[in-house]
C-alpha cells in the first residue's frame, strides 16, 4: 500500500457572517496517497479555496481530523502549523506572489530563510538546483520584474520545491497565463509527478483536470466526484500540437 | 529567521524605498541634532558662568555682620558692628582650612588728581586680599606689613580708575591723589580683569591698608566684613564650619542665640546662577525632544504604510513558514534602522552646528558626552516604541487575508 500523505477525516468548517453561519465544507473525507497528482475542480462557492487554506495548513477545520504525512494538524496552533508549512509545503499561487526588486535564486531561497537548520551556502546550493529542474539555471540573477509571467511561475514552482515538501499546492497556477505558457507549466508539473511528487492543484478549470491522475470535484461543500482519471493527456503533445507562434 | 537575514532583508525593504526612508530619517536626524545642540549651548553658558564665579575665587568665603535687634527694633546687617579685628585675627591664626584672610572696611567719596576727578569706593584691606579676590598686581608691589601698621596713606588703583584719573597717559605709580581730602601715594597697580557674570566692573577698585580707613576715614574699631579663602574649593563647607564655631565661641553667643553673623560663599551664589542657566537648558531639551518626538511619529506613520503596502509580502512569508515574531523583528529591525541610522547622522550633524555656532558667533559651547548618549538612546527606543505597534499589527495579520490583499 502506498503512504498516505493527505487523510481527510469528515473535515466540516464553518464561517460565522454577521447572524448567518455559512457551511463551506460540509463533512469532507477523502486521502491522497504520495505520487498522485489530484485536481480539486469546483465552480466559484463550492469550497475549493476553503479546502486549499485547509489542507495547506493555513487554517483549521470546525470538526473533524486532517492528518498531514501522518501530523494531526486539527490541533495545531499558529507557530506550529508556520513550522509544518515550512517543512512539508510548498505553494504555488495564481500570482506567483514573488518579492519585488528580488533575484530569482533570492527568491527561491526564501522558505529556507526560515529554517535555522540551513547554512547559507546549503541554501544557495539548493536554490540553484531548484531553479535547474524548473529550466531557469540561466537567469538566477534576473530580478522579478525583469521576467515574463511564466518565468516568475518557474522561479514560483522553484520556490515551492526547494525545501522538499511532501506536498505541492497549486491555487489557480496557470490563471494568469496565456494557453501557450499555461501549458509549459503543466508539462512542468507532469514532469514533477513523474518524478513521483504529491501534486494537489486546485482550479476552476475543467480542462486542466485531464492532465491529472485523480478528480476530486467539490459541490456545496461536499465531495460530488472523486475519481482517478483513466487517461491522463499528456500536456507536452498538446503543446506541441498548438499553431506555432509566428514572430 | 536569525538576526543577520533579518537586518538584510530589512535593509533591502529601506533600499528599495530610498527616498522615503531617508525623509523618515530626517525627522530623527533633525531631533537628535537639536537635542546635542541646544544642551551644548545651554551647558555652554552654564559653564562659562561658573568659570566667571572661579575667576572671581571659588573658594572664597564673605563674613558680614549678621542682623540684631536693639529693643525690639531690628536692624540692618551693615549697621551692626559685631565683627571685631579680634575675629579676624581668631580666623587668621586659628584655623586649619582656611588660607588667607582679610578684614574689609569700606567707603566711598570722590578722588580728585590734578584737574580729574571720579567717585569710586575705598576699601580697606590687608595683602591677603588679593590673593582671595584673584587679583594682581601689574605694576609696583602691595602694602608691605609695616605699611598696614602704621596705617601709611598707599593705595592700589585698579585700571577703570587709572583711566578716569590719569587722562593724559601719565604713569600712576608714585603719584598722589586725594581721596576726601586725605592724599595717598600710588604704590602699586592692578591687571585689569573685565566685568563679572554680575555686570560688575571688577576693574573699579582702590585698595588701601585697613588700618588707614579705619583709622584715618571712618574712625571705627570694628571691620564690616572678613573675606577668607578655603584651603581648597571642597573644603569651603567645612572652613565655613570652622569660621562659624570660632566666631559663635568669640562672641560668647549662647547655644540657643542666632548668629550675629553672616556667612556666604560663592558656592551659593554659583548654585543661583547656574540654576537659571539650567532653566534655560531644560527648556532648550524640552523643545528639542518635541521635535524627536514628531520625529517618532513620522517612523510610526511610515511604516504603517509600509505594513499596509506589503501586506502580500507579508502573507507569502507566512504562508512559507515565517512566524509572527519572525515578521514582527522584520519590521522592528527596520524601525530601528531608520532611527539608528538617523540617530548617528543626527549626532554628526548636532555636534557639527555646535562647533559652528561656537566659532561663527563665538557663543560658549559645550559638547556633553551624555547629551550625545541621551539622545542616540532615546532615538532607537523611539524607533522600538514608534516601530512597535505597526510591526504588531503586521505580525497579527492572517496569512489567509493578506495573501489575498488588494
Amino acid at each position: 500500500m502506498n503512504k498516505s500523505i493527505i487523510r481527510l477525516e469528515n473535515i466540516k468548517r464553518d464561517f460565522i457572517v454577521g447572524e448567518e453561519t455559512v457551511h463551506a465544507l460540509r463533512g469532507v473525507s477523502f486521502s491522497i496517497d504520495e505520487g498522485e497528482f489530484v485536481s480539486i475542480m469546483g465552480s466559484s462557492g463550492s469550497g475549493k479555496t476553503t479546502m486549499l487554506n485547509l489542507l495547506g495548513c493555513l487554517d483549521t477545520p470546525t470538526e473533524g481530523d486532517y492528518f498531514l504525512d501522518n501530523v494531526a494538524v486539527s490541533t495545531m496552533n499558529k507557530n506550529q502549523r508556520s513550522t509544518i508549512r515550512n517543512k512539508k509545503i510548498g505553494f504555488v499561487f495564481q500570482s506567483y506572489n514573488l518579492l519585488p526588486k528580488t533575484t530569482a535564486e533570492e527568491n527561491v531561497e526564501l522558505p529556507l530563510m526560515y529554517n535555522p537548520s540551513y547554512t547559507g551556502k546549503e541554501r544557495r546550493e539548493k536554490a540553484i538546483k531548484a531553479l535547474n529542474d524548473v529550466g531557469l539555471s540561466d537567469r538566477l540573477n534576473h530580478k522579478s520584474n525583469q521576467m515574463s509571467g511564466g518565468q516568475m511561475q518557474r522561479v514560483a514552482i522553484a520556490r515551492a520545491l526547494v525545501n522538499d515538501p511532501v506536498l505541492i499546492l497549486a491555487d489557480e497556477a496557470t490563471g494568469n497565463l496565456d494557453t501557450r505558457t499555461a501549458y509549459e507549466i503543466m508539462v512542468l508539473f507532469q514532469e514533477l509527478h513523474k518524478k513521483g511528487r504529491t501534486i494537489v492543484f486546485v482550479t476552476h478549470n475543467p480542462e486542466l483536470a485531464a492532465f491529472t491522475s485523480r478528480n476530486i470535484v467539490l459541490r456545496d461543500g461536499k465531495v460530488i466526484k472523486d475519481a482517478p482519471n483513466e487517461r491522463i493527456e499528456s500536456a507536452k503533445k498538446m503543446l506541441d500540437a498548438l499553431p506555432k507562434q509566428e514572430d | 529567521m536569525n538576526i543577520g537575514n533579518l537586518i538584510k532583508v530589512s535593509l533591502r525593504a529601506l533600499n528599495n524605498n530610498k527616498m522615503r526612508a531617508f525623509l523618515t530619517m530626517l525627522g530623527i536626524i533633525i531631533g537628535v541634532a537639536s537635542v546635542i545642540t541646544m544642551l551644548a549651548i545651554g551647558q555652554g553658558s552654564k559653564k562659562s558662568i561658573q568659570s566667571q564665579i572661579s575667576e572671581m575665587g571659588s573658594n572664597m568665603i564673605m563674613i558680614q555682620p549678621g542682623t540684631g535687634n536693639m529693643g525690639g527694633v531690628r536692624l540692618s546687617g551693615e549697621s551692626q558692628q559685631t565683627l571685631k579685628l579680634e575675629d579676624y585675627y581668631a580666623l587668621r591664626d586659628k584655623t586649619n582650612y582656611i588660607s588667607a584672610c582679610s578684614p574689609t572696611v569700606n567707603s566711598s567719596g570722590q578722588y580728585i588728581f590734578g584737574s580729574n576727578n571720579y567717585p569710586c569706593s575705598i576699601s580697606g584691606v590687608n595683602s591677603d586680599y588679593l590673593d582671595i579676590r584673584k587679583l594682581s598686581i601689574d605694576e609696583g608691589t602691595v602694602f608691605s606689613k609695616q605699611q598696614i601698621e602704621v596705617a601709611a596713606k598707599v593705595c592700589i588703583v585698579g585700571q577703570t580708575v587709572i583711566k578716569n584719573l590719569f587722562t593724559n597717559g601719565e604713569d600712576p605709580l608714585g603719584k598722589v591723589i586725594r581721596f576726601n581730602k586725605i592724599p595717598f601715594t600710588i604704590i602699586g597697580t592692578l591687571n585689569e580683569k573685565g566685568f563679572n557674570s554680575m555686570g560688575m566692573d571688577q576693574d573699579n577698585i582702590v585698595l588701601a591698608p585697613y588700618t588707614t580707613i579705619q583709622k584715618r576715614i571712618l574712625a571705627i574699631t570694628y571691620i564690616q566684613g572678613i573675606y577668607a579663602s578655603a584651603t581648597t574649593e571642597a573644603d569651603t563647607n567645612k572652613a565655613i564650619d570652622e569660621a562659624e564655631t570660632l566666631l559663635r565661641a568669640n562672641h560668647k553667643l549662647k547655644a540657643s542665640d542666632a548668629d550675629d553673623f553672616n556667612i556666604r560663599s560663592q558656592e551659593e551664589i554659583s548654585k543661583m546662577l547656574t540654576s537659571t542657566t539650567d532653566i534655560l537648558t531644560i527648556l532648550l531639551a524640552c523643545i528639542a525632544s518635541i521635535s524627536l518626538l514628531v520625529g517618532g511619529i513620522g517612523i510610526m506613520n511610515i511604516m504603517y504604510v509600509s505594513v499596509t503596502e506589503r501586506t502580500r509580502e507579508i502573507g507569502l512569508r507566512m504562508s512559507i513558514g515565517a512566524k509572527g515574531r519572525d515578521i514582527l523583528s522584520q519590521f522592528l529591525i527596520e524601525a530601528i534602522l531608520i532611527s539608528f541610522t538617523g540617530g548617528i547622522i543626527g549626532v554628526l550633524f548636532g555636534l557639527g552646528a555646535s562647533l559652528l555656532i561656537q566659532f561663527a558667533f563665538s557663543w560658549p559651547v559645550s559638547i556633553q558626552l551624555y547629551a550625545v548618549l541621551l539622545s542616540f538612546v532615546v532615538c532607537t527606543i523611539t524607533g522600538v516604541f514608534f516601530g512597535w505597534y505597526p510591526a504588531k499589527k503586521a505580525s497579527q495579520l492572517d496569512p489567509i487575508d493578506a495573501l489575498r490583499y488588494e
